[in-house]
């Protein structure tokens, strides 16, 4: 067990370095950051001067290598757009980001779970088929269409729910949070929904197909012939037995609520992290863009890690058999 | 019992007149936020839109678009000797922080803005030395006699020395050492609105200053201003169409009617000062990317004449712009010192004609090339790219449309890696003289610095130079004159129009467009 903890780690950081390496060799490719930091007033020397300082005209590795440094520092310098630290920028934006992820898993999982189970028990039924035809749309809409017609539906025709922001935000202990507050729950459904829907389907799809299993089992026919609530057979007996594949599901979409959260933040203007990247990737931001790459593969890097030793200690085969193959 | 109640009615019409008076809320919106609070970091629209809020200059643009007396009252060249401007400070100005406005801080201002880390040094380049005269007096010495130093002044804000030197803040932002400024989160102004809170792209708080020098000289009818940027057009749109926001400063063209023909919101709109067009390399003798071997087919005057009367800009207006553009024949927009109608008339679209010069000039099979276009950075700039491929087509010339993000855009006209391109330009002195010295001078470190079409010609050179210290200003229009006739008739660029400015509001308020896209709030009032 010590074994693969030390391995994994290992191999973990080595992640993190191709990662940062990675994200540097592309770089290259966002554009010149140069270009967008001075005005057009600037002359080539003024460009030249910059560049200089800003070390642009070192070597890919030297770049590399004094990004790596620093970061072990714990520092991830200064932002080229806003020139805040890029640190306090992410503690800043963090909280947005994280909020909006667990505010949609939420909704995606309670959801999911309870559509999936409905149209798994009743599956020819008019609402499972009305249900599963929606879902449809979760799946096949883009994200920014789906953020568009609900801003258009919900805020300029019903004019129910704010269309932008991250209104009603009340800061405590350095945490501003969108739950303590009417209008900041308000402000949180519309880009909770946006950036929960597909996951919901996901979540959906699968409990149905699990249910579905394990509702043409043997337990459960004996249950029925038993004489059990059909409540109780299909939402504790059949239910808890689908579910383990449906939270390793969860957990790791979880990661990806919180990365790719870019285009409902750009759609909804939610100041987290995904709206501070795009922004940085407009203006090349490179300080902002390596420490939010870093620290996202970072997110996947500890959740893959999590999900590695949980199935350890649920089925010790797992790590039975890697000790034989060494 | 008479009495009583006229007093009555008088107290409660009192009281209801100053309830509409206070508390007007404006939220304003647009797509980018600003940079940074420090007025002397950055030199970029959006960020000198906010500083105008809470900083002043010495003088400003107002919404017409004219120079005002701001912080300095009044300002001439010394009559005895050309090279030092005079100014006279307004008196009894404070800062929000309550220090008094004095010479000493327009000079440590101004040489603040020079310094290297200042990206708004390069309009200060002709300033020889700052000099307080005395308390309420500042003179600016130029190297050489320099007649149009307070053009370039309008966006120079004025902090105050003891505050900005007491929080660390020197210097202005410098990318390079890692460290944050102070005054890049914190502001102290003398504007006509006080920072209350900021947090970048997300919102910015701004209230009235109570102690504002301009009361009774201005509006001054909103209370209270509240900045979100919203990058998403759809969203910006939505959220005016909502009443969530009262005044949006960039709607997507595709929107304006919409917007327009709802109710209680109105659409207004002006030119702008930006011209947008196209640049040829026709200083090389071969080019790369052209079907043409050994041959450079711009440096043929005839082929640049060619594709200035196949380009249909009145359909690029009606089709692309949905109507929102001016096309013109010159890359200069309106406002400019040297503009004229004659100047400023388009080409006469003719693709007959077109095609016998392409012949005449040895290309009626006409020959490939490939235009660099930005995809973010102008209005609809990718769809004019678009357009100007198929016009171009119909003389022959095949053109590869390459649309890309600004930032690896503009690197390659600075660079002079690019053969044809887009480009779009404002001249905030409001003088031909920026045009030429950036855009015609040939390129070097100095000058001609985005000329990204090897045009190079000692005689319109030696005139550029001399623009600087001409005194003599009809002596320095005639030039002025002069110069566009010969580079128009060497068709240098390809025009293709103007931008034209749509702010969005509420129809309750009554609020002119500034030419150079900065809404000043001072001067907003509501019906």
């Amino acid at each position: 067990m010590i074994n693969m903890l030390i391995r994994r780690l290992g191999q973990s950081v080595i992640v993190l370095l191709m990662v940062a390496l990675v994200a540097f060799i592309m770089f290259r490719f966002v554009g010149d950051p140069i270009a967008v930091m001075l005005g057009q007033e600037a002359t080539g020397i003024d460009r030249e001067a910059l560049r200089e300082r800003l070390g642009l005209n070192n070597s890919l590795l030297v770049q590399y290598g004094s990004f790596i440094m620093r970061s072990l520092q714990g520092d991830f310098g200064i932002s080229y757009r806003t020139g805040e630290a890029v640190s306090s920028m992410i503690l800043d934006r963090a909280p947005a980001t994280i909020e909006l992820a667990l505010f949609s898993g939420t909704l995606a999982t309670l959801f999911g779970i309870i559509f999936g189970v409905t149209t798994a028990i009743n599956r020819r039924g008019v609402i499972s088929q009305a249900i599963m035809t929606t879902s449809l749309i979760g799946v096949s809409l883009p994200t920014f269409l789906i953020g568009i017609l609900l801003i258009w539906l919900f805020s300029v025709e019903l004019g129910w729910l704010p269309s932008f922001g991250r209104s009603g935000a009340v800061e405590i202990g350095g945490w501003h949070t969108s739950f303590l507050s009417f209008d900041g729950f308000k402000a949180l459904i519309l880009p909770g929904i946006t950036l929960g829907l597909y996951q919901m389907t996901l979540i959906m799809r699968l409990v149905r197909a699990e249910m579905l299993e394990v509702l043409g089992q043997d337990y459960i026919r004996f249950a029925r012939a038993r004489g059990l609530p059909m409540r109780k057979i299909y939402y504790y007996h059949a239910l808890k037995n689908t579910l383990v594949p449906v939270i390793t599901i969860i957990g790791l979409q979880f990661g990806s609520i919180i990365a790719f959260s870019i285009i409902t933040e750009s759609v909804f203007q939610w100041p987290g992290l995904g709206l501070m990247f795009i922004n940085s990737i407009y203006y090349v931001d490179i300080p902002v863009m390596s420490a939010y790459l870093v620290l996202v593969s970072l997110v996947f890097v500890t959740i893959n890690l999590l999900v590695d030793i949980l199935y350890q200690l649920i089925d010790p085969r797992l790590s039975d058999a890697q000790t034989g193959a060494n | 019992m008479f009495k009583p109640s006229i007093l009555t009615t008088a107290i409660c019409l009192a009281v209801s007149i100053s309830g509409v008076a206070q508390a007007q809320t404006l939220n304003w919106a647009r797509a980018g936020d600003s940079l940074t609070l420090d007025p002397h970091a950055q030199n970029e629209g959006p960020t000198h839109t906010l500083a105008h809020q809470i900083y002043e200059p010495l003088l400003h643009r107002d919404m017409a678009g004219q120079i005002t007396p701001a912080l300095a009252t009044s300002w001439a060249a010394l009559a005895d000797n050309p090279n030092v401007w005079r100014f006279n400070l307004r008196q009894n100005v404070q800062f929000h922080g309550g220090e008094d406005f004095t010479a000493d801080d327009v000079v440590y201002s101004l040489n603040r803005a020079q310094m290297d880390t200042a990206d708004v040094k390069g309009l200060l380049t002709s300033i020889q030395e700052v000099r307080k005269v005395d308390d309420h007096t500042v003179d600016i010495e130029t190297k050489g006699a320099n007649p149009l130093l307070i053009n370039n002044l309008t966006n120079l804000f004025m902090m105050d020395s003891g505050w900005t030197q007491a929080n660390g803040a020197d210097k202005p932002q410098d990318f390079a050492n890692g460290e944050t400024s102070f005054a890049a989160s914190n502001a102290n102004g003398t504007g006509a609105y006080t920072l209350v809170s900021r947090k970048p792209d997300e919102k910015t708080v701004l209230k009235l200053n109570p102690n504002y020098w301009g009361k009774g000289q201005f509006p001054l009818e909103v209370t209270e201003i509240v900045y979100t940027p919203i990058q998403s057009a759809a969203t910006r749109v939505a959220a005016l169409l909502s009443g969530e926001v009262d005044f949006v400063q960039d709607a997507p063209v595709q929107d304006l009617t919409r917007i327009a023909g709802e109710d209680g919101l109105k659409v207004v709109t002006a030119a702008q000062n930006r011209v947008i067009f196209f640049g040829m390399e026709q200083g090389k003798a071969d080019l790369e990317t052209d079907s043409v071997s050994g041959k450079n087919p711009f440096s043929d005057k005839r082929v640049r004449e060619a594709m200035n009367i196949a380009i249909n800009r009145d359909a690029i207006k009606k089709v692309v712009m949905r109507d929102q553009s001016s096309p013109t024949g010159v890359i200069m927009p309106p406002f400019v010192n040297g503009w004229t109608e004659a100047l400023d008339e388009v080409p006469t679209y003719d693709v007959d004609q077109a095609k016998a010069l392409m012949a005449s000039a040895g290309y009626g099979d006409g020959f490939s090339i490939t235009l660099n276009c930005p995809n973010d950075r102008y209005i609809n700039d990718e769809a004019i790219c678009q357009a100007a491929v198929g016009m171009l087509g119909r003389i022959g010339i095949k053109v590869n449309l390459d649309a890309k993000p600004k930032a690896q855009h503009f690197p390659l006209i600075q660079n002079r890696t690019t053969e044809f391109y887009m480009l779009g330009w404002g001249v905030p002195t409001f003088d031909s003289a920026y045009i030429f010295s950036y855009l015609l001078h040939t390129s070097g470190d100095k000058r001609g610095t985005w000329n990204g079409t090897g045009y190079s010609n000692t005689d319109v050179d030696a005139m550029i130079t001399s623009l600087d210290s001409e005194v003599d200003l009809a002596q320095r229009n005639a030039t002025i004159a002069k110069i566009w006739d010969q580079v128009q008739a060497d068709v240098v660029y390809l025009p293709i129009h103007n931008q034209v400015l749509n702010w969005t509001m509420k129809d309750n308020i009554d609020f002119a467009v500034q030419p150079e896209d900065q809404p000043h709030f001072k001067y907003l009032s509501f019906k």
